[in-house]
């Protein structure tokens, strides 16, 4: 166990394979690796890339890890496919797309299957992002598909969320709903040569001013008469006062590596950004509530199936509620009740 | 046995190497390894050798399964498995060939640690139970 944590502190490829695959399968043991990884952290900066089927992230991350590569940095890259909701199975098909890396270990590719829950793979995540920054990864990249929902816990992980959007996905809309647009610190437009590209960059823009529009009402009223001076500065101190960041919406053609550079740039932009106002530790608080959060969710569930496991299974309780007797709230209530009686006691002892 | 399969599905790579272009089967396999239930890893065509060590390893999988008709089965497939050893790969993963191997050449790759070959006519289920049950044991 000791071996595996020192083999991969010393570099080797496999041993951090294997982590990653204990972290994966939440092998016993995996726990203690991932406490032991802990020291080891807060190197790398993590990005998170979410967009829909088909927008390019792959593609993107690849030319990406090249430009960093380019610069003399390590990457880690983990990408993240759906399972089948049926038999569990997945083809997990983003490494096709890794052209520019080939046969160069520094750049470190792991697929991964959502496993059917999303809330599993996204500590998992976490904690594979752990392991490539201890393993002393200098970027480490997180690839999702998103539309919105459960996959922003997975890219939450990141310092930087980028959400790449293509032309023709919809009118303005669709930019008008929740979710994927509001999570983005960086908007990429991949395939900036296709017709409509220029639309979608527009229609983000207007997304972004009316959030700025937002945001302004509320800090001028702080700032009433503190400021004459032009326009620009008003307008800047206005979003550094709301601590803010405006998503920069970088044009790219990520097969042609067209955008690339802009796109890392702005990376780096708002990295500054968030160390320069203190946001990034206050995402590594949350980072950190959130998982202790998870974990706990995770033990009281294996806790309740034993406590579950103890009463008959779980199909005896089914088969009582279908039989009139009861009913899933008094189940659940039953069955928490003693757990929550001997907390409260341990608690006041 | 069920339970651990739902907890750690079987992760396999399903490779394409060299200047074979001929990737049906290769998607067909990955199609019934992903209805099998199995985690399947697709590396894409054209991959060479190293490439495919790198994914191997890379991605921890539990087989290795090469898909190869253009005949050069006797070079490529070595240099992968040349590659996995010096990696200490080799001894863990379990490596098939699909495609077109001649009656000849089998036993020398079976000697350098290739664990099964089918070739045409191997029915999916054989294949899919012959990973079932050879796939390497891990803790």
């Amino acid at each position: 166990m000791s071996g595996l944590l020192d083999r991969l502190l010393d570099g080797d490829h496999r041993a951090l394979a294997r982590a990653i695959t204990k972290i994966e399968n939440r092998t016993p043991g995996h726990r203690e690796l991932v406490s032991a990884l802990y020291d080891h952290t807060g190197n790398a900066e993590v990005i998170g890339i979410t967009g829909s089927p088909g927008a390019g992230k792959s593609t993107l991350v690849d030319k990406v890890a090249e430009h960093y590569r380019d610069q003399g940095l390590t990457v880690g890259v983990i990408a993240i496919d759906p399972s089948s909701p049926f038999t569990g199975g997945a083809v997990l098909g983003d490494r096709i797309r890794m052209a520019s890396n080939v046969g160069d270990m520094d750049v470190f590719f792991r697929s991964m299957s959502a496993r059917g829950s999303l809330g599993g793979v996204s500590i998992a995540t976490a904690d594979a992002v752990k392991a490539l920054d201890a393993f002393g990864k200098d970027r480490i990249i997180v690839e999702t598909v998103g539309a919105g929902q459960n996959e922003i816990d997975i890219v939450k992980t990141a310092d930087t969320v980028t959400v790449l959007v293509q032309p023709g996905s919809g009118d303005d809309v669709q930019m008008l709903k929740a979710g994927i647009l509001e999570i983005a610190d960086v908007f990429v437009v991949n395939k900036a040569d296709l017709d409509g590209a220029d639309r979608t960059v527009q229609e983000l823009q207007e997304m972004l001013q009316l959030r700025d529009d937002d945001r302004g009402r509320s800090s001028t009223d702080h700032h009433a008469g503190h400021h004459a001076e032009s326009a620009e500065a008003v307008a800047l101190q206005r979003t550094e006062a709301e601590n803010g960041w405006t998503p920069p919406i970088v044009e790219a053609v990520a097969t042609r590596g067209e955008g690339v550079e802009e796109y890392v740039e702005a990376l780096d932009d708002h990295r500054a950004h968030l160390e320069a106002t203190g946001e990034l530790d206050a995402k590594a608080r949350a980072r950190y509530a959130e998982e202790i959060r998870t974990l706990l969710r995770e033990d009281t569930a294996d806790l309740l199936t034993e406590e579950i496991t103890a009463r008959g299974g779980i199909d005896e309780l089914v088969a009582s509620v279908t039989a009139g007797e009861t009913d899933p709230y008094e189940i659940a209530d039953s069955v928490l009740a003693p757990i929550a009686d001997c907390a409260r006691q341990q608690r006041d002892s | 046995m069920s339970a651990e399969q739902t907890q750690r599905p079987i992760r396999c790579l399903v490779a394409k190497v060299g200047l074979d272009g001929h990737d049906r089967g290769a998607h067909v396999i990955a199609r019934a390894f992903r209805d099998a239930g199995f985690e399947v890893v697709y590396s894409g065509l054209h991959r060479s050798p190293d490439e495919v060590v790198q994914a191997a390893v890379q991605e921890d999988v539990d087989v290795l399964g090469i898909s190869i008709l253009s005949g050069a089965h006797n070079t490529l497939v070595p240099k992968i498995l040349d590659g996995l050893d010096e990696y200490g790969a080799l001894d863990d993963t379990l490596v098939i060939v699909g495609g077109i191997v001649p009656d000849k050449d089998e036993d020398e790759l079976r000697e350098r640690g290739v664990s099964a070959i089918f070739g045409p006519g191997a029915s999916m289920e054989d294949t899919i139970e012959f990973v079932r049950e050879n796939a390497p044991e891990r803790e």
